[in-house]
C-alpha cells in the first residue's frame, strides 16, 4: 500500500495552501495512507491546519528552534529519517519545496520527480518538460521509494474534514547541521492577495515602460482584488519585483483570470499561465504570441484600456 | 588552490520550439542548436567574476555526456574557464547520477564553491545542485541572485517565493544560481582561439566510481493540450462586456 509522507509549507503560525494541493495530488494515489510532518519552532497551530485536511491520516510535529526558518539542510536529515517506511514523499514545487525535496531524495539514494501534474498510479506521473512544451510520463519501479514535489498549479486544495487526523510529536535523532545560516528575508508587505493562489491575476510586461507606470495595473488590480504579476522582462527591467515573475523560471500560476497587458507572451511566460481558466491579452502588436493562447484578446494602447476598464468596472458596482 | 567547480549542460538552445514527435517516443533534437544551458552560463560568469576579485584561482568547468558535450566545453573554456572535464557517457544521466559524478569529482578536485544553475531548460528537474550537497554534505544557495564570498564563508541572497533570503554559508558550498545574478559575457574571437589550447579531460563516469542507472523511465511524450481558440474584442466596452458574461468582473 502506499504510504505518502507530505512535508508542509507554512509561515510558522499558517499552512500554505500549497500543502493542501500535495494532499490533493497524494489522494489520486489509490489507497494512500498520507501524513503530514511539519517542521516549525513550535508547530501547534499549522499541525491542528494540518490535521484538518480531507484524506489526512496522521500530522507529525518536529518541533525545534533551528526549524523557526524553513531551511533544506536543517530539515532534509531529519526529514529523510521520518521518511522510512513510506513510499512516497511529497512536497510542493514552490522554492520552499523546489530547495528542500532533492537534498532529501539524494539522502534518500532515492529518485526525484519533479513537477507532478498528473497520477497515473503510485509508481506512474505525468510531468512538464522544456517549459511545458512537451508532457513526459515517467514510471518508478515498484520497489523504489519515490520523492516528488507537486506542480500545485495542476491541484485545488482538498478540504477540511470535520473529524480532525491524530498529532504526533516525533524526534528524529539526526543532528541538525549549522554549516547554514538564516540572515534575514525581505518579503514585499502587501495587502494584496498572495500572486501564487489568486483567483484572479493583472499582470504587465516591458511595454509598461517603468516602476512608475506599474501603478496603473496595482490600482485597477486593488478593484478587482487582484494579485499583481509581471513578466521576466519587466522584472529585468526592474519596473517589478523578483517575486512577482510569471513563467518557466518564477511562478506557475492559475487563476480564474489573467490579464496580460503588454507582455508579448515568450514560451517560458506562457508555460506560467497555461493553467489560467481565462486568458486575456491587451497588446498594441497585433501579431504578439500571446493572442495565440488568449481566450479574450484587444489590440491597444494599454496606458488608455487600463483606466477604462476600471471606470467601466466601477460604473457596475 | 582556490577552485571553483562549475557544471555545464549541453541542451537544445531556449530559442527553439521544441515538438514531440508523432510516435511519442521523444522530442525532436536532430539539426537542433545545442548551447550551454542559460543558467549553467550564469554559474560560469559568477565563478568568473569571483575569480578576478582575487577571491577564487581556477575555474574548472565539467559536462557529462556524449562527446558533442566537448563543443560546450570549449565555449566554457573561451568564457574563461582555465580548464575543462568531460565526464564521457552515452547513458541517460539522472539528477541523482550527475550529483554523484559531481560529488567524486568535489572529492579529487577539493573546490571551495560548487556552482550550477538552478535547473537545466530541458528537463526542468531543478535537482542536481541540491542533492550534490547532499551527498558533499556540504551546505546548500539555491536560486541565488547575489553571491559574496568574504574568507572562508560566503553570503547568498535567495529569490524565493516570498521575496529575497539571504544566508550565511561556510565553504566548501553548493551554490545555484537565478537568472538575475549576472549577464554572462559574450565570447570574443580570440578567446575561441585561446581556448582551443585549454586543458580538456576525458574521463569515464566507471573511473569516479559511478555507474549511471537509469530509474525513472520515460514512458511517453506528448504534447500539451491546446488551449481553444480565443475571440478578438474590438474595444474596451466589448472586453468588460464579456469579462462580464462570464462573471469574471
Amino acid at each position: 500500500m502506499a504510504k505518502v509522507l507530505i512535508v508542509a509549507e507554512h509561515d510558522g503560525s499558517k499552512l500554505n495552501p500549497a500543502t493542501a494541493k500535495c494532499v490533493a495530488c497524494a489522494s489520486q494515489i489509490a489507497g494512500a495512507d498520507i501524513s503530514i510532518v511539519v517542521f516549525a519552532a513550535d508547530p501547534s497551530a499549522v499541525a491542528a491546519q494540518a490535521a484538518a485536511l480531507q484524506g489526512v491520516a496522521r500530522v507529525h510535529t518536529v518541533a525545534h528552534a533551528l526549524h523557526a526558518q524553513p531551511l533544506a539542510a536543517t530539515i532534509a536529515p531529519q526529514l529523510a529519517e521520518l521518511a522510512a517506511g513510506h513510499s512516497h514523499v511529497f512536497g510542493p514545487s514552490t522554492t520552499f519545496g523546489k530547495d528542500l525535496m532533492p537534498r532529501v531524495a539524494a539522502l534518500l539514494g532515492a529518485p526525484q520527480i519533479s513537477d507532478i501534474m498528473a497520477v497515473e498510479s503510485a509508481t506512474r506521473f505525468k510531468r512538464p518538460i522544456y517549459a511545458g512544451n512537451a508532457i513526459i510520463t515517467v514510471d518508478v519501479p515498484a520497489d523504489r521509494q519515490i520523492v516528488a514535489t507537486v506542480r500545485v498549479a495542476s491541484y485545488q486544495p482538498v478540504a477540511t474534514q470535520a473529524a480532525a487526523a491524530l498529532i504526533v510529536a516525533a524526534n528524529p535523532a539526526a543532528a541538525l547541521p549549522t554549516h547554514t545560516r538564516f540572515v534575514s528575508v525581505t518579503a514585499a508587505r502587501s495587502d494584496r492577495p498572495d500572486l501564487q493562489t489568486a483567483a484572479k491575476v493583472v499582470s504587465g510586461g516591458r511595454a509598461l515602460g517603468s516602476a512608475e507606470n506599474f501603478q496603473i495595473l496595482y490600482s485597477l488590480a486593488d478593484k478587482l482584488g487582484a494579485a499583481v504579476g509581471a513578466s521576466r522582462a519587466a522584472v529585468d527591467a526592474g519596473y517589478a519585483a523578483n517575486d512577482m515573475q510569471v513563467g518557466q523560471t518564477g511562478k506557475i500560476i492559475a487563476p480564474e483570470l489573467y490579464l496580460a497587458f503588454g507582455i508579448s507572451g515568450a514560451i517560458q511566460h506562457l508555460t506560467g499561465i497555461k493553467d489560467a481558466r481565462t486568458i486575456v491579452a491587451i497588446n498594441k502588436d497585433a501579431e504578439a504570441p500571446i493572442f495565440e493562447v488568449a481566450d479574450i484578446g484587444l489590440v491597444g494602447d494599454l496606458f488608455q484600456i487600463v483606466p477604462e476598464i476600471e471606470k467601466l468596472i466601477a460604473q457596475s458596482n | 588552490m582556490k577552485r571553483i567547480l562549475v557544471s555545464i549542460k549541453r541542451v537544445v538552445d531556449y530559442n527553439v520550439r521544441i515538438r514531440v514527435k508523432p510516435d511519442g517516443s521523444g522530442v525532436i533534437t536532430d539539426g537542433v542548436k545545442m548551447s550551454i544551458n542559460p543558467f549553467d552560463e550564469i554559474a560560469l560568469e559568477e565563478a568568473l567574476r569571483i575569480k578576478e576579485k582575487g577571491l577564487a584561482e581556477e575555474v574548472v568547468a565539467v559536462s557529462i555526456g556524449p562527446a558533442d558535450c566537448q563543443q560546450q566545453l570549449r565555449t566554457a573554456l573561451a568564457m574563461g574557464a582555465d580548464r575543462a572535464i568531460h565526464v564521457q557517457t552515452d547513458a541517460i544521466i539522472e539528477p541523482l547520477t550527475a550529483a554523484q559524478v559531481l560529488k567524486a569529482l568535489a572529492d579529487r578536485e577539493q573546490p571551495m564553491l560548487a556552482i550550477l544553475g538552478k535547473q537545466a531548460i530541458d528537463d526542468d528537474c531543478s535537482q542536481t545542485g541540491q542533492m550534490l550537497a547532499a551527498l558533499w554534505q556540504r551546505p546548500q544557495a539555491t536560486f541565488a541572485s547575489k553571491v559574496e564570498v568574504e574568507g572562508d564563508k560566503a553570503r547568498v541572497t535567495r529569490e524565493v517565493d516570498a521575496g529575497l533570503e539571504t544566508l550565511e554559508v561556510d565553504l566548501p558550498a553548493v551554490i545555484t544560481t537565478d537568472l538575475r545574478l549576472n549577464e554572462p559575457r559574450y565570447v570574443k574571437l580570440p578567446d575561441i582561439m585561446k581556448a582551443k589550447k585549454k586543458p580538456l579531460d576525458t574521463i569515464e563516469p566507471a573511473a569516479l566510481g559511478v555507474t549511471p542507472v537509469e530509474v525513472v523511465k520515460s514512458v511517453h511524450f506528448e504534447p500539451p493540450a491546446a488551449r481553444s481558440k480565443g475571440i478578438m474584442v474590438k474595444d474596451t466596452q466589448e472586453l468588460v462586456a464579456a469579462l462580464r458574461s462570464k462573471g469574471l468582473v
